[in-house]
Parts: structure tokens; C-alpha cells; sequence
């Protein structure tokens, strides 16, 4: 009785079919677009990857702990160099450096976008208001939904392992850009519109150096959220790390799978370690030798 | 110290009553319904109601005021009184709702957002409570901020900024990050920053009120002797009535949007103009235990009845006086000389220094109330006042600053200071402020 008045007074919404035929419409007359898209998305993964592969892998592994050890320190960069010799040994070389190709497109595209809408937001109530559960929507949403229509689109590849990529790990650019830039102190924004700063010299010399520190924090998380897309684009066929783990789980073969895993755990502990240095620095040049733990150096420092 | 500089900016303003900023008929209202609510405020009903009735709050209501070349005006409130939105107004920072604002002349109110900054970058500088630096650059890069933006070349703006880290005392510390540096510091770094543009006019919000005490004091002397250097247009926003009072060629009292009087300190703290301000400045009323002594200072250079008036406006060049107390042999008070006096004897080549020594000038005894002295100062202008013993020799003068210092403070009136003071300052309460003092 309860189930037959629930059917008659609460209409059901077919809202899959409404989904799916708006991207059938989308398919059918922008195929073109995607295409290009598609193609432009290859050029540059593809070219990410073709230079990371270039040289012989020790030399690749050589340069990483230079800019690991000029970006983080040495403990960073000594991880960096056995971590990425590790993965060598595994077999992994060439997928890794595909979904470092990965990451590093996507993490671009992330901060191209997000960290301009970021600084939109947080200079407009409104848009801040339309662009909170846009965020929100976006990071709750399981990344799969993302991958399904982006393949019907574009096609098995890196083009929509990229997008789906950038969708989901972008917020946190838009989050902290957005953050960082509100908590820069208000005297200090006054001040310099007080002597006559245009607000591009306002945004350049004074909101974004002193929210550096919050934005790089950002980067950071995009870096980390790009990662964990890996096993998914791995599912779109878009190689790299993800393979092996998509590889053993259709097969149950749990040392492929676990190896994959490995390689993965390998390149994020690398990556966080090393942007997180960026978000620590007090917007000083790089440190060189610095001891491993940054946090809070600065501060003894400037007492001595 | 504070006595000479002000007789310097005194002796400026005679030759130059120039009006540098003049504020027309200024009211802000914030919230949208900007109109209708000094349409109310002007049927007579009180900020209170408007608030209620419309929602908006009136910041400042119909402020009027003209300041001149080289003074110093002070706006002093309560929190919440309008007085740094009205410092805002002037620069535009905070639009003005009606109202105009004029800067050298210039009409700010109708300037384009390009017009605007180029007259922010030309001519204001300013100064702020929370100091407004950033911390990420050294105190040098800091200071050369406005200059930076205006575009001046590297070399160039390093050269102004190192000059301004001279001016304010921060010599070889032009490196330091800004994270480094001590609360009094970073204002000072934040005093050159708005003096290495050279702009002519100083707006000041609150800029000493996040210092302890004793690092105010020396930053309002350090402000002073710039100032007596550079003589800028300042407005100057404090709720401090001892800083008002001791900085200020004038001050305007604000409460609830309002200027409720606008004088010389001399002035408000005689004539309260009403309830209000008398309550305001009661507790600073020094004037009733405090005597002449506290502040008269020694007379370093007098001149003698006997000397020629070469001889004596040789030695009032020297020592930079524009006035000279003149004696008999046995140091007993005949009367004051001025320098224009002098200098006209000696040019007719009179032999006697007698026909420019004005024997009526104002004279009292070590222990006469500064009550009673300050009435002096205001129908005699800016002229010292001497201090003589029973005998009648001249024992010390007091000049106008430090007379006004002491009268607000209830320390250090002078700074020779080395007469006794026991049993003076005790009773006598420490720093008044009218806040209640929370601002620490």
C-alpha cells in the first residue's frame, strides 16, 4: 500500500537517460573538437613522456636527485635516487616515466586552470559562491563517472585519463589559491593601494608572493590527487603504473598487481616530498643544503 | 626638542598659510541606502536610529576641515568614532557618499581610478596601525615599495630607499627580512616607506597605538624630528589624547561620525566645546598639580642689557632662537628680545640693545600651576615664558612643546629633565586614554 502511494506521489527521474543522451548530443555534433582535443592531448603527454625516456634511465634517475636536491634537500634527493633505482630494478621504468608524463600534464593543465578561477573567487563573492559546490560536486563524485563519458568522447588513451584527471584533481588548486589569497593581511592589500599599485601589481607584488606558501601547499595536493588517478587511467588505457595494478586485478595476479602498487608508493612519497619543500619556503630562493625537516628552520634562523 | 621643531613649523606657517588638504562637507555611510540615510541624520534623528531604521551606518557625517602646508592635524575618537574612515576618505581608500576632497588644489573626488593612483603615488603617503609590510621582502625592498610601483628604476629606488633607512634610524639593517625585525622597527620601516616617495602629504592611521609605551615615545620624537626635516601635510589618527595633544597643531575630536570640536590643544583643553570632550580630556588635566618647574628648561644663551645688538644677534644666530631673554648684570629679568628687533637695531647701528627688549613679556615663579601658565601661551602666541626667582633672575624658560608635554604626560616633560620631580609624579596617574586603554 505505503510502496504503491510512494510510486504515484514521488515521480522517478530518469536521469541516466537524460545524461546519456546529452552526451550522445555532445558526441554526435562535436566530434571534431574532441578529436583535436584528443590529438593535442597525445602531442603533449606523448612528448612529456618521449623526454622523460630520452636519456638512459641513470642519467634520468641523476637529474631528478639534482632537482630534488635543489628543490628539498639531500635526504629528499637520496630518497629520490634509490627510490627511482628501485624502481628500475622492478622492471617499472618505462611505466613510471609515463605516469610521471601523466601527472606532470595534468598537474599543469590543473593549475592553469584552477589557480586563475581561485584567484577569481576569492576577489568576488559571487563567484566564490557558484564555484564552492561546483568543488565540491567535483571532489565527492567517484572519479570512474568522469572516466566513462570522457572515453565515450574522446576514445581508449591518455586524453581521457587526462581529463577525468584534471577534473578531479583540480579543486584543491582553486581551494588554496582561493584561501591563501583571503588570508593575505588586509593592511597590507591597503597599503598598496594606498600608494597607487594597480591591481595587477597588487596581485603580483603582494597577493600572490604572500600567499605562496598555501598556493604551493595546493600544488601539492593536486600533485597527490593526480596520482591516485593513476590506477583509472590506467583502466582507460592510458599505460603507465596503473597497467600492472588494472593488469593484475583482472587476472587475480597479485604480485603483478602488488608490483605495480610498489612503483606507485615509490613516485608519490618522491613527488610530495618535493613539492611539499616548495610550499615550506618563505618565498626565498631555493635552499640548498638544507636538513631534510624544513619546517620551522627559517624561524630559528632569522632569531640567530 | 619637541619646542624647537614646532616653533620651526610655526615660523614655516607664517610665511605660508598654503592649504594643502581641504575635506568639504565629508560623510560615509556604509550599506546601500547611503542617501536615505543622511536624509534621516539631517531631519535630526541620531546615528542610532538611522542604523536601526535603515540598516546603514554613518562612518562619518559632514566633516569639515582644512589643513595647512607643514601641520600636523590629529583626529582623535573612540573606536568606532569615524576617525581612520574619515583618514580613508581623503585618499579615497573608503569612497566618500557626499562630499568633497581637496588635495593641492586638485579635486580628488572627481578623479578617475588613473587619476587617483597617480595622485596616490605622487603625493600620499601613508602609514598604518598593523604596520601593512611585506614579509616576504627585506626592510630595503619594503621601503622602496612605492617607488617599485611607480616604476622607478632598481638603482635608483635603492639609492632613495638607503637615504629614508638613515632618516629612520635603521642604518645597515636595510637587509633584515621583515620577520626579523622588532614591533617599533617595523614602523619605522614603515614610516620610510612612506616617506621615500617625497609625497607632500602624510596620511598616519593609528600608527604608534600597537607599540608599548616606551617605544611609542620614542617613535613619536623620531616622528617629530623627521617631520621637522621634511615638514610634510600630516593627518594623524590616534585615540591617544596625550599623543593628540603632544603631536597635534590642531586636533579634531571625533565621536559617532562626527567632529564635535576642532582646535589647538591649548584651546581644547581650556574650552571644552562640550560634555563630551570635557569628560574626554578631564582625566588629562596635569595642569592642576603640576607646576612650572616640571617643565621649564635652561636657558642656554641669554643676552645682557649692556651688549650691543650685533653682538647679541650673532649669538641668537648661532643658537637658532628667533627670541632672547635679555638681563641685567646680576641675571635679573629686564625683558625678551625678538630677532627681527634686534637685527633692525643693529642695522640702524644702535649701540643699545634697550629699544628691542620688550619688558612686558610674561614671567613666572618655579612654582606657579601650569594652569596658570598656560594662558599664557595662548594670548602670547608661540613666545617663551620665563621662570624667575623671588629676586626676579631668570631661573629657566618654558617653550611651547614641552609646556604641552607636560601637561599630557606624566613623564619626562623635558628632555634636560634633571630637576627634581618627587612627589609630582606619583600622584599622578600613568598614560590616559580613552579607550579604556585596551589597545595593547
Amino acid at each position: 500500500m505505503l510502496a504503491l502511494l510512494q510510486s504515484e506521489l514521488i515521480p522517478s527521474i530518469p536521469l541516466a537517460e537524460w545524461t546519456e543522451s546529452a552526451v550522445d548530443w555532445v558526441t554526435d555534433n562535436f566530434d571534431g573538437v574532441f578529436d583535436v582535443l584528443d590529438s593535442a592531448i597525445d602531442l603533449v603527454v606523448g612528448s612529456l613522456e618521449h623526454i622523460l625516456l630520452a636519456p638512459p634511465a641513470l642519467v634520468m634517475v641523476a637529474i631528478l636527485g639534482v632537482i630534488a636536491l635543489l628543490l628539498a634537500g639531500w635526504r629528499v634527493a637520496l630518497f629520490t635516487v634509490l627510490g627511482l633505482v628501485f624502481v628500475i630494478s622492478l622492471g617499472l621504468w618505462e611505466a613510471a616515466m609515463q605516469t610521471l608524463a601523466l601527472v606532470l600534464a595534468a598537474t599543469i593543465v590543473a593549475l592553469a586552470i584552477g589557480i586563475p578561477i581561485g584567484i577569481i573567487a576569492a576577489k568576488s563573492e559571487a563567484v566564490e559562491a557558484v564555484i564552492r559546490p561546483i568543488l565540491d560536486i567535483a571532489q565527492t563524485m567517484p572519479a570512474f563517472v568522469y572516466l566513462v563519458p570522457t572515453v565515450v568522447l574522446l576514445g581508449i588513451g591518455a586524453g581521457p585519463a587526462l581529463i577525468a584527471t584534471v577534473v578531479f584533481a583540480m579543486p584543491p588548486a582553486v581551494r588554496l589559491t582561493m584561501l591563501g589569497i583571503q588570508q593575505v593581511p588586509k593592511d597590507t592589500v591597503e597599503a598598496a593601494h594606498a600608494f597607487g599599485a594597480t591591481p595587477w601589481q597588487t596581485l603580483f607584488k603582494v597577493e600572490l608572493p604572500l600567499s605562496l606558501k598555501t598556493i604551493m601547499a595546493g600544488v601539492n595536493q593536486v600533485i597527490m590527487l593526480s596520482l591516485s588517478m593513476v590506477v583509472i587511467a590506467g583502466l582507460a588505457g592510458a599505460g603507465g603504473l596503473g597497467e600492472p595494478v588494472v593488469a593484475g586485478l583482472s587476472q587475480l595476479d597479485v604480485g603483478v598487481s602488488f608490483v605495480g602498487g610498489v612503483g606507485i608508493v615509490v613516485i608519490a612519497i618522491m613527488l610530495d616530498r618535493i613539492t611539499r619543500a616548495l610550499a615550506r619556503q618563505d618565498g626565498g630562493a631555493p635552499r640548498f643544503f638544507s636538513r631534510g625537516k624544513g619546517a620551522g628552520t627559517d624561524a630559528t634562523e632569522g632569531k640567530a | 626638542m619637541i619646542g624647537e621643531q614646532r616653533s620651526g613649523i610655526t615660523e614655516a606657517k607664517k610665511q605660508d598659510r598654503e592649504q594643502i588638504i581641504r575635506v568639504e562637507n565629508c560623510s560615509v555611510v556604509f550599506g546601500r541606502r547611503g542617501q536615505q540615510a543622511l536624509q534621516m541624520r539631517r531631519s535630526g534623528k541620531n546615528k542610532a536610529e538611522v542604523e536601526k531604521e535603515t540598516g546603514s551606518t554613518i562612518g562619518v557625517y559632514e566633516a569639515d576641515f582644512e589643513v595647512e602646508r607643514g601641520e600636523i592635524f590629529v583626529i582623535i575618537g573612540l573606536s568606532g568614532s569615524g576617525k581612520s574612515t574619515l583618514l580613508r576618505a581623503i585618499n579615497r581608500l573608503i569612497e566618500p557618499t557626499e562630499g568633497e576632497v581637496y588635495l593641492g588644489g586638485e579635486h580628488v573626488s572627481g578623479m578617475s581610478s588613473k587619476q587617483l593612483r597617480e595622485l596616490r603615488r605622487k603625493k600620499i603617503g601613508m602609514v598604518f596601525q598593523h604596520f601593512g609590510l611585506l614579509p616576504n621582502r627585506t626592510v630595503l625592498d619594503n621601503i622602496s615599495f612605492g617607488l617599485e610601483i611607480q616604476g622607478v628604476p632598481k638603482e635608483q629606488r635603492r639609492k632613495s630607499a638607503e637615504e629614508t633607512l638613515d632618516m629612520v634610524g635603521l642604518q645597515g639593517q636595510g637587509e633584515k627580512l621583515i620577520t626579523e625585525l622588532s614591533g617599533g622597527m617595523k614602523q619605522r620601516v614603515g614610516l620610510a616607506r612612506a616617506l621615500a616617495t617625497e609625497q607632500e602629504i602624510l596620511l598616519m592611521d593609528e600608527p604608534f597605538s600597537a607599540l608599548d609605551p616606551l617605544i611609542r615615545r620614542d617613535m613619536q620624537n623620531l616622528f617629530l624630528s623627521i617631520q621637522g626635516e621634511v615638514k610634510r601635510t600630516v593627518v594623524f589618527v590616534t585615540h591617544d589624547l596625550d599623543e593628540a595633544l603632544t603631536l597635534g597643531h590642531r586636533v579634531a575630536i571625533m565621536k559617532d561620525g562626527e567632529i564635535v570640536q576642532l582646535g589647538t590643544p591649548e584651546n581644547i583643553l581650556r574650552e571644552p566645546a562640550n560634555e563630551y570632550v570635557e569628560r574626554f580630556v578631564e582625566d588629562v588635566d596635569y595642569a592642576k598639580v603640576r607646576q612650572a618647574e616640571s617643565v621649564m628648561v635652561e636657558a642656554k644663551e641669554v643676552a645682557y642689557i649692556n651688549e650691543g645688538p650685533t653682538v647679541v644677534l650673532r649669538r641668537m644666530r648661532q643658537a637658532g632662537m628667533s627670541h632672547m631673554f635679555v638681563l641685567d648684570s646680576e641675571r635679573r629679568l629686564v625683558g625678551l628680545c625678538e630677532a627681527e628687533e634686534v637685527a633692525r637695531l643693529a642695522e640702524r647701528d644702535e649701540r643699545e640693545l634697550r629699544d628691542a627688549v620688550d619688558d612686558g613679556t610674561p614671567k613666572v615663579q618655579r612654582r606657579t600651576p601650569l594652569r596658570e601658565v598656560l594662558p599664557l601661551f595662548v594670548e602670547e602666541g608661540d613666545t617663551p615664558v620665563a621662570v624667575v626667582d623671588e629676586d626676579e633672575r631668570l631661573e629657566g624658560v618654558i617653550v611651547r612643546g614641552a609646556l604641552i608635554a607636560g601637561l599630557t604626560t606624566s613623564a619626562e616633560p623635558n628632555d634636560e629633565g634633571d630637576e627634581d620631580f618627587s612627589g609630582v609624579g606619583a600622584r599622578e596617574t600613568s598614560g590616559v586614554r580613552p579607550d579604556g586603554g585596551g589597545g595593547e
